[in-house]
């Protein structure tokens, strides 16, 4: 599987320009860089396919074809669930299966943002929630990456219970004595930050993600004044206590074995 | 009547807000303050009380009647400090075999630097995961405005009961109009596009019951209300804890099952 994986990650895609500082890559030069701006340091957002073959040895996906449908007969849904088909290369806007890192194995979940911004409906939550379930009955930690813009509003309020669903099946994992490790990637907001993101056991994020609950435009709306600089971001969870780890990319697959070697005896 | 109607209905400030039904369905009310950790938010009142003659731990949204109150109360929109609150007062309420009785009525969670400081996002993280496995009845009550992620703080429950006018939505139909389609004035559409209202909620068997309003005055609705607390909670208490977890858990895994 994770051959697979490797072949399209160097065969498929274009160059790809830095945001921050404009230089121009081609892509299997960004992978070896860990999609890292070689240049400026700036970290490019991760696919999941991008994420598993940089974390894991071995991994095997599981409801790879679960795909959502416009429950509520919204407005445009079904043209957007066209179009974020189509664009991402991916059914939905997360991934999951059972993964190896160093002989351990875990159950992980991948979050895409090039989805529907990461949007949590029906299928994610279903997916994720699986992913725990799947966890408990097998004795197995679970890694998840985070990526979203929180509750896919198209879905109504189906994909609000989606938070209470995936949190239940964090609790029961949890209460079976299982590991749990999250990695908040950047931007992870909304709903998600507000369930299984800041339901950890140990809590991982990358450096200068965006993380919270409430959006900067909804904030400066309701206080009536402009964030300052780093309002959100990572280092700033750290230093009010909500964040464990930051851990750079190039040195996450190191941590997250060891984290897991900790817990395995 | 349109769902944007009941949207504005559901806001109104001549509505009841959580300590009229609280003042009303409670005696010997006893008001707990405060989360041990950092503050006591005004958006969430909370305490113990009999209904009839059972004790109870009930957690109210209020929003206040008047500007001052309203100010005290942040307008009903809790902080992280509210909803620890109301996790300290569930604790308890499962220490002394109580059950929960929960009045959500919100616009939803506060979206200020400090909530966010404070951790807004874990505070509604932690309150879903305790809520699940809480090991005594809980019974959520959405009496006007069910506000996203921070009504669904405290609304994990083994029976959701809406009024007919309230409404419980994933985002205002304001804010949903305003990123879909750039223009807030859209409200209207949203708000059916949204299917948000009670019988919504109740076909999709996320309410488990809703309450009549037409041609009944407040005190008759919250009178009715209290009925219908009063039998579920009879039942409720006598199911053994780990049936009564199993089935709260069921609940929400079956809601829009794939």
């Amino acid at each position: 599987m994770i051959g697979n994986f490797f072949k399209s990650l160097y065969g498929e895609k274009e160059n790809k320009v830095c945001k921050k500082c404009g230089r121009s890559y081609t892509y299997s030069e960004l992978v070896k860089h860990s999609m890292i701006c070689p240049n400026c340091g700036e970290y490019f957002r991760m696919t999941p396919r991008e994420r598993l073959v940089m974390i894991c040895d071995k991994f095997e996906e599981i409801d790879a074809n679960l795909t959502s449908e416009n429950i509520l007969n919204f407005p445009n849904y079904d043209e957007k669930l066209k179009t974020a088909t189509k664009t991402s290369n991916s059914k939905e806007a997360v991934v999951y299966g059972v993964a190896e890192i160093a002989g351990q194995k875990f159950v992980i979940f991948v979050m895409n943002s090039e989805f529907m911004m990461g949007s949590m409906g029906r299928v994610v939550g279903e997916k994720i929630t699986r992913a725990f379930e799947m966890a408990t009955e097998k004795k197995l930690p679970v890694v998840g990456f985070t990526t979203s813009g929180g509750a896919r509003m198209q879905e109504g309020i189906y994909s609000l219970m989606q938070m209470a669903k995936v949190s239940g099946a964090v609790k029961r994992h949890s209460d079976a004595g299982l590991l749990y490790i999250t990695v908040l990637t950047d931007p992870t907001t909304g709903g998600v930050t507000a369930s299984f993101a800041m339901e950890g056991d140990i809590i991982i994020a990358e450096p200068n993600a965006l993380i919270g609950f409430a959006g900067a435009r909804v904030i400066e709306q309701t206080i009536g004044q402009k964030l300052p600089e780093g309002f959100q971001r990572a280092e700033f969870l750290q230093e009010h206590g909500f964040v464990d780890i930051i851990e750079k990319r190039e040195k996450l697959k190191y941590t997250i074995s060891n984290i897991l070697k900790l817990h395995s005896c | 009547m349109g769902a944007y109607e009941k949207v504005l209905k559901a806001r109104n400030s001549n509505r009841p807000s959580g300590a009229f039904f609280v003042n009303r369905m409670i005696t010997k009310f006893v008001e707990f303050h405060g989360d041990r950790r950092f503050s006591d938010d005004g958006a969430i009142v909370g305490g113990i009380g009999f209904l009839n003659d059972m004790p109870v731990t009930i957690i109210a949204m209020e929003r206040g009647n008047d500007v001052n109150e309203r100010i005290k109360r942040n307008f009903g929109c809790p902080s992280p400090e509210g909803y620890r609150k109301a996790l300290r007062l569930m604790k308890q309420a499962e220490k002394f075999n109580r059950p929960v009785i929960c009045i959500i009525n919100s616009s939803g969670a506060y979206c200020g630097m400090g909530a966010e400081e404070r951790g807004q996002g874990l505070a509604i993280a932690e309150n879903l995961m305790e809520m699940m496995t809480l090991k005594t009845p809980i019974i959520s009550v959405v009496t006007g405005e069910g506000g996203s992620g921070g009504a669904l703080a405290l609304s994990v429950a083994d029976s959701i009961i809406m009024l007919e006018n309230a409404v419980y939505s994933v985002i205002s139909p304001e804010g949903c109009a305003s990123i879909l389609w750039k223009d807030s004035a859209k409200a209207d559409e949203a708000a059916e596009a949204l299917k948000l209202t009670a019988n919504d909620l109740y076909n999709f068997d996320v309410a488990d019951k809703v309450i009549e309003e037409e041609n009944m005055s407040y005190d008759e609705i919250c009178d009715n209300l209290k009925c219908e607390i009063l039998a579920e909670l009879s039942e409720l208490k006598d199911m053994p804890i780990d049936e009564l977890l199993e089935k709260r858990y069921q609940k929400y895994r079956n809601i829009g099952k794939l």
